[in-house]
């Protein structure tokens, strides 16, 4: 049996670690070692279930250990990591650890998308909860729920819309004490579909001739709103939530088969764009928004 | 009969978008996202002003009581409602007004008016309407003109407006921020909705629809 690893830290820094080892490409059964794991952020967890997902792929479900820490099997499955897991690993991980009755700092458990119904019940949840954490942690005003559904549904919609597979989104606020000094929430967007760079392959592959690639397709649609969608009005969620994200100062990166874009703020070490990553599946979204500082 | 602007409109309707999402999706929540959702929300608008209208409607398409709308539920709800009634092969000659809450829709509904080269006639509360989205700044002096008089007449349009102002109160009429007369004067979309206003109740109005 291959033993994937997992670090004592899994988040939005590091998942590369986790799609390179799933990326070898060596078929027999696969054991996640998460026992040494002690902290992961929406990000690592839907990394999991997605390297898990892609694991079993060959025919024999991966097994995972979760970690030994009662307090961290807590946290993952107060973001509903076990449920989400039941379907992937085998044996389903146990509910174990500790589990608050409901945690404040949850913007959204670990949620399924694979249809617009999936889209209005995350906007749904997020909308009762949201307020709260958004202008108590991050001192953001009222009125911001509304740009943060807003921002939930439209990368939502992406999954629906673009992957034509399933995926996963998550989204949690947490005190980044040590790292920025603040407080921050991350949404987590996974699917396992068919990346941006198939999606407008037929549209638009020809006018990029030979640079046509991962790269340059999530530029496409990063920089340029390209959609495969021929309307006009289309295109507009990723270039909304840009907007939106700048506007907070935040971080949003796509990831889709070898390669990130970014829009990367001062506080970021995010590169606008990798390339030459590990080959993986459907498109993987990360947003991180801090708290505000009052300049 | 005829109305103060000198128009003969056949109605206004205020529609309650909140209404039709909870209808929709058998929901407690009116949030407008996704846009299935949005293209469902449209054909639904569409179908109430359509059965025996008189020629000419304005409708009221009222935001208000909704959570959330996305890009893409706007694009669908606003874009889409004003590019089909727009070109001369429209389906019927519907003219519409938004009513919506500035700090929830209205960045949305900016943005793809913009996006689409259109404007529309909104009011984000207080009553008082304004030009959203794409116009040049001789439109939107000319809208706001023919707003505050309500009415203009053809032979009155240069005075008004300056030299350029019939063109310019042609070009709003053929974006159908304007209503054309059979006498070739302007009214404002608005004056439409006050007259019906005061012709016909809004409570009696909503439980017509």
């Amino acid at each position: 049996m291959r033993v994937i690893e997992i670090p004592p830290s899994l988040d939005y820094r590091n998942v590369e670690t986790l799609y390179s080892a799933v990326e070898s490409g060596e078929t027999g059964p696969v054991l996640f070692d998460a026992r040494r794991l002690e902290w992961t952020d929406p990000n690592g967890m839907l990394a999991l279930l997605a390297a898990g997902r892609v694991a079993g792929e060959g025919g024999t479900p991966p097994r995972i250990s979760l970690p030994e820490r009662r307090e961290v099997v807590g946290y993952i499955n107060r973001m509903g990591f076990a449920r989400a897991a039941a379907e992937i690993f085998s044996p389903p991980p146990r509910e174990a650890g500790r589990r608050p009755a409901r945690s404040s700092d949850v913007l959204l458990e670990i949620t399924p998308i694979t249809t617009n119904s999936d889209v209005h019940a995350a906007v749904d949840r997020v909308q009762s909860r949201a307020g709260a954490i958004l202008s108590r942690s991050l001192r953001y005003p009222a009125a911001a729920v509304v740009q943060f559904s807003v921002i939930l549904s439209e990368v939502c919609q992406n999954i629906v819309e673009h992957a034509e597979g399933s995926g996963w989104v998550a989204a949690q606020a947490y005190n980044w004490a040590r790292r920025l000094g603040r407080h921050v929430a991350v949404i987590a967007v996974c699917d396992l579909g068919r990346g941006f760079r198939a999606s407008l392959e037929e549209g638009h592959s020809a006018r990029f001739a030979d640079r046509w690639g991962d790269a340059t397709a999530l530029e496409a649609a990063f920089l340029l709103g390209l959609t495969r969608f021929p309307d006009t009005g289309r295109g507009q969620g990723i270039q909304q939530i840009r907007k939106q994200v700048a506007r907070w100062n935040g971080l949003l990166s796509i990831r889709s088969g070898t390669a990130r874009i970014a829009d990367a703020p001062s506080w970021s070490r995010n590169p606008p764009l990798e390339e030459k990553l590990a080959g993986f599946p459907g498109a993987q979204i990360n947003i991180i928004l801090p708290e505000r500082t009052g300049e | 009969m005829s109305d103060r602007s000198g128009l003969h409109p056949g109605g206004r309707s205020g529609i309650d978008v909140s209404a039709i999402v909870r209808d929709a999706l058998a929901s407690p929540h009116a949030d407008l996202v996704t846009r299935p959702t949005g293209r469902a929300v449209r054909k639904a608008i569409e179908a109430r002003i359509a059965p025996s209208r008189p020629p000419v409607s304005v409708s009221l398409v009222d935001f208000t009581r909704v959570r959330v709308i996305d890009f893409s539920c706007a694009d669908e709800v606003v874009a889409g409602l004003l590019l089909r009634h727009l070109p001369p092969g429209r389906p019927r000659d519907a003219f519409f007004l938004f009513r919506a809450v500035e700090e929830v829709h209205g960045h949305a509904v900016g943005e793809v008016l913009a996006r689409h080269g259109l404007a529309a006639v909104c009011t984000f509360g207080g009553g008082r309407f304004r030009l959203v989205g794409s116009a040049s700044r001789g439109e939107r002096a000319a809208w706001s003109v023919l707003e505050r008089r309500e009415r203009i007449r053809h032979c009155d349009s240069a005075s008004l407006l300056g030299p350029g102002g019939r063109a310019l109160l042609g070009r709003l009429c053929e974006r159908r921020l304007a209503y054309r007369d059979s006498a070739g004067g302007s009214a404002a979309l608005t004056a439409l909705a006050r007259t019906l206003r005061d012709r016909d109740p809004p409570g009696s109005q909503r439980s017509a629809q």
